[in-house]
């Protein structure tokens, strides 16, 4: 590719099998928690 | 769906569906504006005027091959997932204990009305507390992970009742076969070499509060007299980060209309030796003047681009320090479905009141219509698990059409509730606040690449 750079990102396509679990953290967004974007919270079940 | 923006001259591509970034020249950036409508030919006469011919069909090729591999242009085949969380057996798997509802500051943005939550001053007893541990490992099913959230008011101020309740847990964890993770929130004023001693033998995390320059924490954050608490807390808060290795702790502020500037207030954390900060906007009642309003907004925009710009010259400089709401994870981060159902209020995530009522979050803690049982009879009032279960990306029609929505996961309920009377409706101004700063924190990763 000589236009587009493409970052190294987990698709998330590949998450819905495996995924829902569940032991991952929960997730509070709003300021008055440790808010943050779900997006950046850690899996438990790599 | 895609979404493109540019930021200090980058020009960036989310495939929204799979999560995939691209960074791209100004040739496929505009492009793009034709690529789904337009056939190669009409896109080459389109743009002839400002790129070659041979360079615009080779960056059609490139598109066409990212389309393929499914990194581009995914469809969003995750709405049949959906009814599937909804189905999952109800586990809790984190509890707000509300320690104390009191508190020794008189912060003016609290929407805990200074620690009393439309009630009394009161505080959680050890008995109430242990009730909720045991509820929460019955409720919890085959979650080994569990999360206790010491919040308040001001955890502090009721500290012995803290430590009972962490002992009752780990007395009882391994035979349950389950792992408690604590974390205390504080404002700092109580905390003494002993407590931070017990917190960090004890606590996964630790959350400090402060709002940033000492004339900003202090208009917000008063004592009980008048007089500011920033002199009283900074050389503690530095204390028990370095105390923590500078890991698994955050000092945490809120900015208001009152300093838009807030950047400086990030740095000024950073430059007091903070490395795990987070400021974040407060959210009020449109009505008080230190609100957020919608007129901010573009200035806002501005100071999250001054931030992004001066957290990147920091580590630039090996000055690293960690901000918190721009903090994203693309190589690794949750699940889809994790994505879809957001913070969990309602369902996994339940607060706990000093009495030991039970209630969707620390939010709606002292709303009557919220009460959804207590720690003896556990969740009886089911309706309200099933309006909040309901809560998913899917189901809210805004987020449905955002292109944020797997970073975002469909925002605060709480917020919802409070702008709109529902739950499902998002509160516009976090939305736009909360699209920036995913995108300041999507170029400050493509930076580092
Ligand atoms: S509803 Fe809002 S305040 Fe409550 S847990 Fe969810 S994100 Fe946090
Ligand atoms: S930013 Fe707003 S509209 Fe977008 S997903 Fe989040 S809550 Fe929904």
């Amino acid at each position: 590719m000589t236009h587009i750079k493409t970052l190294n990102t987990k698709l998330l396509q590949n998450t819905v099998e495996k995924g829902g679990c569940g032991e991952c953290q929960t997730s509070c967004q709003s300021a008055c928690k440790t808010s943050c974007t779900v997006a950046n919270q850690a899996c438990e079940n790599r | 769906m895609i979404h493109k923006y540019t930021l200090n001259g980058m020009f960036i591509v989310l495939d929204v569906n799979s999560g995939a970034v691209h960074i791209v020249d100004e040739l496929v950036y505009d492009i793009l504006d034709y690529y789904r409508e337009a056939d190669t030919d009409t896109i080459v006469q389109k743009l002839s005027d400002k790129y070659g011919e041979d360079d615009i069909r080779t960056a059609i090729s490139e598109l066409d091959e990212l389309v393929a591999a499914r990194q581009l242009f995914t469809p969003d085949t995750y709405a049949a997932v959906a009814p599937f969380v909804k189905k999952r057996e109800p586990v809790v798997k984190a509890l707000c204990l509300h320690i104390a509802h009191d508190c020794n500051l008189k912060c003016k943005y609290c929407f805990a009305e200074e620690g009393e939550y439309h009630g009394k001053r009161e505080l959680m007893s050890a008995e109430v507390g242990k009730k909720a541990i045991d509820m929460l490992i019955k409720t919890s099913g085959a979650r080994k992970n569990l999360e206790i959230d010491f919040f308040g008011g001001e955890p502090l101020m009721n500290f012995g009742v803290v430590k009972e309740i962490v002992e009752y847990a780990r007395s009882i964890e391994n035979e349950h076969g389950k792992k408690f993770r604590f974390t205390i929130t504080t404002n700092g004023i109580l905390l003494d070499d002993e407590k931070l001693d017990y917190i960090n033998k004890n606590m996964h995390n630790l959350v400090l509060s402060i709002d940033g320059r000492k004339e900003v924490n202090d208009r917000m954050r008063p004592r009980a007299g008048g007089q500011g608490s920033y002199d009283n807390i900074v050389p503690k808060f530095q204390k028990a980060a370095e105390s923590r290795n500078q890991t698994d702790y955050y000092v945490r502020g809120t900015f208001t209309r009152h300093n838009l500037d807030f950047s400086e207030d990030v740095m000024h954390l950073a430059d007091l030796g903070f490395k795990q900060i987070s400021v974040e906007p407060v959210v009020a009642d449109l009505s008080e003047d230190y609100a957020i309003q919608e007129s901010d907004l573009p200035a806002i925009f501005k100071e999250y681009e001054n931030l992004t710009n001066k957290i990147k010259e920091r580590r630039e400089k090996g000055e690293w320090f960690n901000f918190f709401h721009f903090m994203i994870d693309l190589t690794g981060g949750p699940c889809v479905i994790k994505r879809l159902v957001g913070c969990g209020s309602g369902t996994e995530y339940l607060a706990v009141s000093p009495s030991g009522d039970l209630y969707p979050c620390h939010q709606f803690v002292g709303r009557p219509e919220f009460k959804m049982g207590t720690v003896d009879t556990g969740v009886v009032n089911t309706d309200i698990r099933c309006d909040f279960e309901n809560c998913n990306v899917y189901n809210k029609p805004a987020c449905k059409e955002c292109w944020a929505r797997f970073y975002c996961s469909g925002g605060c309920v709480a917020n919802s509730y409070n702008t709109h009377g529902d739950l499902i409706s998002p509160y516009e101004i976090g939305c736009e606040m909360q699209r920036k700063r995913i995108e300041c924190a999507i170029y400050l990763k493509a930076c580092e690449e």
